[in-house]
Order: structure tokens, then C-alpha cells, then sequence
């Protein structure tokens, strides 16, 4: 073969690999749809699915009219300023053809939107929620992307997220506890001295796939993160990482759980394994096999105590989207500053290896400083919203079920459910 | 002995058990269940075209009591699910010849309470 070819080939064979990526992570949305569907009551299922559906619309959108550019065009450090619809931008890096690599950003990008829809269910008006969707993936989402993926001024200062402890999971998971935090608990879901009521998830069978789901859209969501196949040894690192996180964090959760309320609760246990993909995911290029273990591990017992935190605040988060996004995007974030290895690409040696907090210091700026961009946007989101046209149903409609409510239809039609829990 | 039976709307449950508890009614039995009266029904679409929903859901509850807690009973339950408009219910209030607890076999007024 000539030369020419040869280098066609590996664009060609890289960007099949980037929408393989790309495709992978569209279907996390279905995995997202339904563990959040299963997590809840069946009267509002109609709707978080809508919500669901409608967000990646949303996001399709404002991705490709605004967000892109914010987050990929020619601009400062802070944003990006060109290239609206996507006119006059030239392939990404490594060759990748401009659209290849857009629509895989805008799956991540639809993943960010659609974790703050299980943290805020069962309450939030749907009109409300389209609103949300469109501004955190045309304005908010891209320009934490810009900081750290765009050449913005995180990634100038050597902080690294491979593939989106931060960028997607940091920020889903602290818009999902602003968000659950300004439209208050569920009716019911605490007593009147304070004390957490269960509200049972309507359907374990079908959060169970969306849980297997999620993890099978992972693999693309890490490992197309290289954007190229290379000789295959990196892909096939963060394959590992990816899996072995994951597994751990069921099996942590499960046990931490068991031994502090008596059962191995099958819910608990699929946050867990969550928890460890979100936290693999910032340093899944960056460490050995090992740290991925106590990665993933730590992930698991973080989620299970994050949930029981919440609880004791009386924040309510019907499916744990900020213990699971939120903790442990941040959990992933600073594990690149403990166990990352400055010859799988990162500027310094982690603390684990190099007793230098350098790397680490690092991770706790570039976390810090985009947990406090989300806050302060999403406050100021979510309050306009709540002024204008409001954020949360009324108290009739909330006991009735969003279904009918918002939607005039049911999920299980002419099934008999009980609507009154 | 009385058997107070009430259909009231599925939105209201939980503030009827509310006003249950406050009267020291702590023993009921809820079914769900499907009627009509007065409301004629509400609107469901699926796509796109509209459709007459004739039975509603309901939901029914059953209360045994002893004759010194009907009145309280029967209060606790409109205060809970009273809105002033058509579709809030109806309370039966039925003779109830007998009653056993299985446990123990007891039968009567001891056997409700």
C-alpha cells in the first residue's frame, strides 16, 4: 500500500472508532431512561421518559447551534466565540471529520443534560424542564467543556479529565443538587419530624437494564475517548479500567450497604457500580489496573454514604444522581492527582507514586473551580425559571402523577396502579 | 358494630389517613378501585387523539369500627377528602353482624378494636 493510503486508512479506521464511541454513548440515554424510569413511581414514568427523550433533543439542538462553538471554536480561555452551526470550522485533531467528532460530543453532552432529570423527577413542571435542557447544553455544559477540552485555561494549566469525571459527571451531578435543592422534597418523602420516608422505585427489572445498559455505553464513552485506535494498548487499558471499576463499586456498595442495614439491596448495589464508571472515568487512561480497583471501590462505598448524607440533610434525589455523579465525578477527578502515571500522558507523577501533590493540586482547582461555575449558573437557571413560569407542580398534580398531569396519557395504560403511593 | 366503606379521590389518601390517625383510627383496608358518579369522567390523548376516560380511578376504603367511633371515623374522612367540588365521594355506613380476629379467635366488639 502507498503511503497516502495508509494514512487514510487510519483516519478512516479512527473515525469509525470515534462513532462507534459516539454511538455507544447515544445509547446510555436509553440506559439513563430506564434506571430513572425504574427508580420511580409509576404515575410519573410517562414523564421522566419524555423528559428522557426530549433532553437529547434539546441537546441535539443547542449542541449544534451554540454549543459546539462555545466549546470548540477559536476564543479565549474562557469560551470559545466561533463557529456557530458549526460554519467554518476546520477537522478536529488526529483528522477526525468535524461531524464524526461533533456528534460524538454531543452524546456527552446529552448525557450532562439528562442526569439532573432523575435528581429533580417527580416534581418538575415539563415546559420547566425543556427550558433547562436547552441552556445547559448550548451555554453551561460547553463552557466547562472549553476549559478543560477546548484549550481553554484549566487544560493550559495541566489539569486532565480524560474522559468526563468533570466535565460531563461534575457537572450533571451539581446541576441535579441545585436543582433538587431549589424545588424541595418530593410530598411525602420526609416526615414532619424529619425522618427519610421510603418511595419505592416502581420496576427493579427495568433500572436493572438500564443499569447494564449504562455500563455497555461506558466502554464507548472511555475508551472512544482516544479518538484513535492506535496500536490498540490504550483502548484496551481503559477497557479494563473501565470494567473493573465498575465491578468493584457494585460489589463495595453492595457490601457496605448490606453490613449497615442488614440486606444486600439490589439498587444500592447498581449505584455502585455507577459510581465506579463515573469515578474511572477522568483517570481511566491514566492508571494501572490496580488503582482502578480501589477507584472504583472507593466510588462504591462513596455513593452508598452520599446517599444516606442526603437523606440527613432532607435533600431529595429520587435516583442518587448527585451521590453517584456529582461525589464521585469529583472522587474520578482528584484520583488522576493520587494515581496518575506521568508516562500514560499526564503532566506529573500522582502522589501515590511521586509523594508530589502537584498533580493533585491541580485537580482540586480545575474541580473546584467548575463545581462553583455550575452552582452559581444553575442557581441562577433554575431561580428564573421558578420567577417566570415556575419549576414545580402543584401539590394535586405531584399526589395525581405527572402523567396525567403534564402529559394527558399513561405509561401503563389499562394497568391498575396504584397512583395513591 | 359498623363497616364504614368510602370512595373518595386517590389524591386525597393521604390526607385522609392523616385525619384517620389524628382521630385515633389506626385499622383501614385500601383497595383500589375504578367508578362513576357526577364527575363523568376526565380527557386522556394518545397520539394525538383525545378519548373520554368514563370510569376513574378510586380508591375505597374499608373501616370496621364500633358504634362510640363511627361519627369520629366518618368526620376524619370528610375532613381528609372534602374539596367542595363534584368527585370528592361517598361514605356507606353498613351494619356489620359480626367480626373474628383469626389470631385469637375472638369475636365482637373486642375483636374490632
Amino acid at each position: 500500500m502507498e503511503i497516502g493510503n495508509i494514512t487514510n486508512f487510519i483516519q478512516g479506521l479512527n473515525t469509525v472508532w470515534v462513532l462507534l464511541g459516539a454511538f455507544l454513548v447515544f445509547f446510555m440515554q436509553a440506559g439513563f431512561g430506564m434506571i430513572e424510569a425504574g427508580f420511580i413511581r409509576a404515575k410519573n414514568t410517562c414523564n421522566i421518559l419524555t423528559k428522557n427523550f426530549l433532553d437529547f433533543c434539546m441537546a441535539s439542538l443547542g449542541f449544534f447551534m451554540i454549543g459546539y462553538a462555545l466549546m470548540f471554536g477559536d476564543g479565549n480561555g474562557f469560551t470559545g466565540l466561533k463557529g456557530w452551526c458549526l460554519l467554518g470550522l476546520k477537522p478536529a485533531a488526529n483528522g477526525i471529520p468535524l461531524y464524526a467528532f461533533w456528534l460524538f460530543q454531543a452524546a456527552f453532552c446529552g448525557a450532562a443534560a439528562t442526569i439532573v432529570a432523575g435528581g429533580m423527577a417527580e416534581r418538575m413542571k415539563f415546559p420547566a424542564y425543556l427550558i433547562y435542557s436547552f441552556l445547559i447544553s448550548a451555554f453551561i455544559y460547553p463552557v466547562i467543556g472549553h476549559w478543560i477540552w477546548g484549550g481553554g485555561w484549566l487544560s493550559n494549566m495541566g489539569f486532565a479529565d480524560f474522559a468526563g469525571s468533570t466535565v460531563v459527571h461534575t457537572v450533571g451531578g451539581f446541576a441535579a443538587l441545585v436543582g433538587t435543592s431549589v424545588l424541595k422534597p418530593r410530598e411525602g418523602k420526609y416526615a414532619a419530624d424529619g425522618k427519610p420516608n421510603v418511595i419505592a422505585g416502581h420496576n427493579i427489572p427495568l433500572a436493572s437494564l438500564g443499569v447494564f445498559i449504562l455500563w455497555f455505553g461506558w466502554f464507548g464513552f472511555n475508551a472512544g475517548s482516544t479518538l484513535s485506535v492506535g496500536d490498540g494498548s490504550l483502548i484496551g487499558r481503559i477497557a479494563i479500567n473501565t470494567n473493573i471499576a465498575a465491578a468493584i463499586g457494585g460489589i463495595i456498595a453492595m457490601v457496605t450497604v448490606w453490613k449497615r442495614f442488614g440486606k444486600p439491596d439490589l439498587s444500592m448495589a447498581m449505584n455502585g457500580a455507577l459510581a465506579g464508571l463515573v469515578a474511572i472515568t477522568a483517570p481511566c487512561a491514566y492508571v494501572e489496573p490496580w488503582a482502578a480497583v480501589v477507584i472504583g471501590g472507593i466510588g462504591g462505598y462513596i455513593v452508598v454514604r452520599g446517599v444516606e448524607l442526603l437523606d440527613k440533610l432532607q435533600i431529595d434525589d429520587p435516583v442518587g444522581a448527585f451521590p453517584v455523579h456529582g461525589m464521585c465525578g469529583v472522587w474520578g477527578t482528584l484520583c488522576i492527582g493520587i494515581f496518575g502515571k506521568a508516562s500514560l500522558g499526564i503532566p506529573n507523577n500522582g502522589f501515590a507514586y511521586s509523594g508530589n501533590p502537584m498533580q493533585l493540586g491541580i485537580q482540586i482547582v480545575g474541580s473546584v473551580s467548575t463545581i462553583a461555575f455550575v452552582v452559581v449558573s444553575m442557581s441562577i437557571v433554575f431561580k428564573l425559571i421558578d420567577l417566570t413560569m415556575g419549576l414545580r407542580i402543584g401539590r394535586e398534580e405531584e399526589l395525581r402523577g405527572l402523567d396525567i398531569g403534564e402529559h394527558g396519557m399513561e405509561a401503563y395504560g389499562g394497568f391498575q396502579i396504584f397512583s395513591t403511593m | 358494630m359498623k363497616l364504614v366503606v368510602a370512595y373518595i379521590q386517590p389524591h386525597k389518601l393521604k390526607d385522609v389517613k392523616q385525619a384517620l390517625y389524628k382521630a385515633q383510627v389506626y385499622k383501614m383496608s385500601v383497595t383500589n378501585a375504578l367508578g362513576c358518579g357526577e364527575q363523568h369522567g376526565y380527557k386522556e390523548s394518545y397520539r394525538g387523539i383525545k378519548f373520554e376516560v368514563n370510569l376513574l380511578k378510586k380508591v375505597r376504603l374499608e373501616i370496621a369500627v364500633n358504634e362510640d367511633f363511627v361519627e369520629k371515623t366518618v368526620n376524619a374522612i370528610i375532613e381528609g377528602a372534602k374539596t367542595g367540588q363534584i368527585g370528592d365521594g361517598k361514605i356507606f355506613v353498613l351494619e356489620l353482624p359480626e367480626c373474628i380476629r383469626i389470631r385469637t379467635g375472638e369475636k365482637g366488639k373486642k375483636a374490632i378494636g
